[in-house]
């Protein structure tokens, strides 16, 4: 186990490092100006040429990006070239929004999915089934603006429930922060549910062909009993490994649904910042975003020694 | 059942009974939430020439003359001001009580650090340096500028609307160097921004200056009396038009800055919302490059703006004729400086004498490359039609598309369009920037110097500089016509004519709007839900 963990932690670095250089390179191979976006439009070439050079883009790709190695290799990602805030600040500032739509919508997802993928797998061929699969093709083909917008239409501007947009933090209190994060929530949730409920059919259904259920439902067990305490326990480990790349792929930016619902997490952060051409912010948006694809990847191979105790590392 | 009183009990229900009390009676806070028409994201007005920068500027910081809505200056943190006859020296003392947020009064050495750190970014600021022998205090409340020659437009510069704004700072941040940005938000405006009331991308919280003492007259455009009816003004910065629209018919915000064309349709017939004309419409303009072919050749220059059918380019991308109107001035039709004579150039085309003059320009059919900002909806229709017009007339057209951060790097290239350079571009500019020789940026003529384009009309920059020394009007309109000659001759720019998007309101609940080239929140008073 301990092998194992030093062995990922070591991985990281080289998968980081080459994420860095990559990023790095594109950035400066892609056209538009930095120093130009902050000018103005009224701005003048002279002035321009002035904050390029203050902002050290006229040094050679080699010096940037020994220096911006340095700094990154100290724990500091830089300065935003627009907000001249860290941009860990900036990162830390973006967290919370992003951190709370994938919490709820995780829980949502789970809570909704796993049971009707464990039902569906229960009447496997059924008209229950068929229903549910047929439902869930639709919940994950339904593009997110267009749910997004249905949702805002039917909750927002007809009933009056929920508000249409923006994000309140958990400090504010939990009410606010929760009617601010239901619908944007309930958009993902229904997608990432549907991709979820097919994965938990699947693996639930595979589990109850296995020897053991049949042993199970032999010695008397009860269906809901042999499902929950077998089948399902046995077929956690794909399940486990959908919801960790849900979760990474919501902590790494939704930015259509943070747009529709104007929440200003780190997808928002990232199109501003690529728009502007923000290079330390992009920067050091993808690095975070790499971390925490390593790490969730880390914790779902780590929840698998939980789920299923023949694996060993 | 017996009830017992502890004396911590009874305590803790008192206080609680008290916050209650004072919770009930504390008088609501006045917020007008609004939707700003792009994300504030620097701060420093000197650094940027952004709108929305100047924008946020004119809440926090003051000015020593403002434009008011018929385009006069008139004086702001000025209470007195005179000039010599010939132009040479002028004095002024600033209003009594002025006062920094922080408390300090304003002072004239604050307001000399300003000008001078403001007057090494500015275009006016620099002309109006290099004529001025000095500039001194005069008493802590006053102060003089001496110039070495006769330098008319003092009172332009010092109440320019357009960025940059010469705002007044505390001394201790204007003595910041121009070339870094600034870190302390104090101004001595109407409003008041903390560090902590800017959170980038999200929003920006502006409190109402309480000591601000506003000027006795009544608010005009940006001058008169900047008197504040709400206690907080917040920007909130929402991207999607049709989050902005869900936002203000379900009364989240109060309003929207700006509405695009594509949003008007929907809010016209909504009776839950009104919209306002506040500001000003603005030219479109095409920049032709003028270092390389076809376009170095005065005669191909001619014909490529002779192709140009404002009607038919204004119709494609503003849809709305109560939005866009055609004109051929190089200034904003019915300002000060707007002429009709125009010579050659009327908007509409020419084609035939186009097609005569490119035969005679000797143009060898390589590719015009016009650029095309296919991420900016609000310009991105204008160079597809133009390439069109420009196709009819004889010109191989290459519109490029690409986002608009390219655009605005590769105009700063001068190699020819194969090797990553350009022909031509459009772009769109603020009602104030257009309405002056003197504001208007890309009216240049100095070569390399100038704006991207880079025309060299010598003539160009003497007329400019005629200008600067009069402080006559008859005198200068006489001076703007020639230059909108000069440069229409040259094909300095050509105007595509002037669109408007006007700012929404949910209805009956904003009062007080000012007309102004920027949507302005003091003398806006916002109607409580009951």
């Amino acid at each position: 186990m301990l092998h194992f963990l030093l062995r990922r932690g070591l991985a990281t670095a080289p998968v980081l490092l080459i994420v860095a250089v990559i990023v790095f390179l594109l950035l400066r191979m892609t056209p538009g100006d930095p120093a130009a976006a902050i000018a103005g439009d009224s701005a003048n070439a002279q002035d321009i040429a002035r904050i390029r050079t203050q902002l050290g883009l006229d040094a050679s790709i080699v010096t940037q990006f020994v220096h911006w190695l340095g700094q990154v290799l100290r724990g500091d990602l830089g300065y935003s070239f627009f907000y001249r805030m860290r941009v860990t600040d900036l990162i830390g500032q973006r967290l919370e929004p992003t951190l709370s739509v994938a919490a709820v919508t995780v829980v949502l997802t789970v809570l909704i999915a796993v049971p009707i993928g464990v039902l569906a797998a229960s009447r496997r061929g059924g008209r229950l089934d068929r229903f549910i699969m047929g439902a869930s093709v639709l919940g994950f083909s339904v593009p997110v603006f267009v749910a997004g917008y249905v949702m805002i239409w039917l909750f927002s501007m007809q009933l009056g429930w929920l508000p249409s947009q923006g994000y309140q933090r958990i400090g504010d209190g939990i009410g606010p922060w929760l009617r601010h994060l239901a619908l944007p929530c309930v958009t993902l949730a229904v997608m990432y549910a549907a991709l979820i409920a097919r994965v938990t059919r699947a693996a639930v259904s595979e589990a109850l062909t296995e020897d053991y259920v049949r042993t199970a439902r032999a010695k008397g067990i009860s269906e809901w009993r042999m499902l929950l305490r077998h089948a399902l326990a046995n077929a956690a480990v794909p399940i486990a490994t959908v919801i960790g790349l849900s979760v990474a792929g919501l902590i790494g930016g939704v930015v259509v649904t943070e747009t529709i619902y104007a929440i200003p997490g780190l997808g928002q952060l990232t199109v501003d910042a690529v728009l502007s051409r923000d290079y330390p912010l992009i920067q050091g948006i993808t690095l975070f975003f790499s971390l925490v694809y390593v790490v969730v990847n880390l914790l779902v191979d780590l929840s698998y020694l939980l789920l299923d105790p023949r694996i060993r590392y | 059942m017996a009830i017992h009183f502890s004396p911590r009990r009874v305590a803790a229900a008192s206080l609680s009974a008290l916050a209650l009390c004072f919770a009930a009676t504390a008088p609501a806070q006045t917020v007008l939430r609004t939707v700003p028409s792009s994300d504030l994201k620097i701060v420093d007005p000197i650094w940027t020439t952004a709108n929305i920068t100047r924008n946020h500027g004119l809440m926090i910081y003051d000015t020593l003359f403002a434009m008011d809505e018929k385009g006069v200056i008139k004086p702001q943190m000025v209470d007195k001001y005179s000039a010599s006859a010939d132009n040479k020296v002028w004095s002024f003392t600033l209003r009594p009580g002025l006062k920094f947020h922080d408390g300090a009064p304003v002072t004239s050495q604050d307001v000399i650090a300003s000008l001078a750190r403001w007057a090494k970014r500015d275009t006016l600021g620099q002309k109006m340096y290099e004529a001025m022998d000095s500039i001194a205090a005069d008493g802590p409340n006053g102060f003089r500028m001496t110039f070495k020659q006769p330098f008319g437009v003092v009172l332009d510069a010092l109440g320019k609307p357009n960025p940059l704004v010469p705002f007044i700072m505390p001394k201790r941040v204007a003595d910041t160097p121009a070339d870094k940005q600034i870190d302390e938000m104090v101004g001595s405006g109407p409003f008041t921004l903390a560090k902590e009331d800017f959170r980038p991308g999200d929003r920006v919280i502006y409190r109402k200056n309480t000591a601000y003492v506003p000027r006795k007259e009544p608010a005009s455009g940006l001058a008169g009396g900047k008197v504040v009816h709400v206690d907080r003004v917040e920007w909130v910065m929402l991207r999607d038009p049709q989050t902005q629209t869900n936002a203000l018919l379900n009364g989240e915000v109060d309003m929207l800055e700006t509405v695009p064309s594509s949003g008007y349709t929907g809010m016209r017939t909504n009776d839950k919302i009104e919209l306002v004309d506040v500001m000003p419409a603005g030219p479109f303009t095409v920049l032709y490059n003028h270092k390389v072919p076809p376009f170095n050749n005065p005669k191909a220059l001619k014909a490529a703006m002779l192709a140009i059918n404002q009607e038919a380019m204004l119709r494609a991308q503003v849809t709305f004729r109560d939005f866009y109107k055609p004109c051929a001035s190089i200034y904003l039709c019915g300002s000060l400086y707007a002429s009709d004579k125009t010579g050659f150039y009327t908007g509409k085309p020419q084609f035939e004498e186009a097609r005569k003059l490119l035969k005679e320009s000797g143009y060898d059919g390589k590719p015009v490359v016009l650029m095309l900002p296919g991420d900016a909806p609000a310009l991105n229709k204008l160079p597809a039609v133009y390439g069109q017009l420009l196709k009819q007339v004889g010109f191989n057209v290459d519109v490029q598309t690409t986002d608009w951060a390219t655009l605005v790097t590769r105009r700063t290239k001068k190699d020819l369009p194969e090797n990553g350079g350009w022909n031509a571009f459009i772009t769109f500019w603020g009602g104030v920037d257009a309405s002056s020789p003197i504001s208007y940026s890309p009216l240049t003529g100095n070569g390399d110097q100038g704006y991207f384009g880079w025309p060299v009309v010598p003539e160009l920059e003497a007329l400019k500089s005629k200008f600067i020394a009069t402080a006559d009007l008859a005198q200068r309109k006489e001076i703007a016509t020639q230059i909108q000659q000069v440069v229409l001759e040259h094909g300095v720019l050509a105007p595509l004519g002037e669109a408007k998007a006007p700012t929404a309101v949910r209805r009956g609940t904003i009062t007080g709007l000012l007309p102004s080239p920027a949507v302005l929140y003091w003398n806006v008073r916002k109607k409580t839900a009951p």
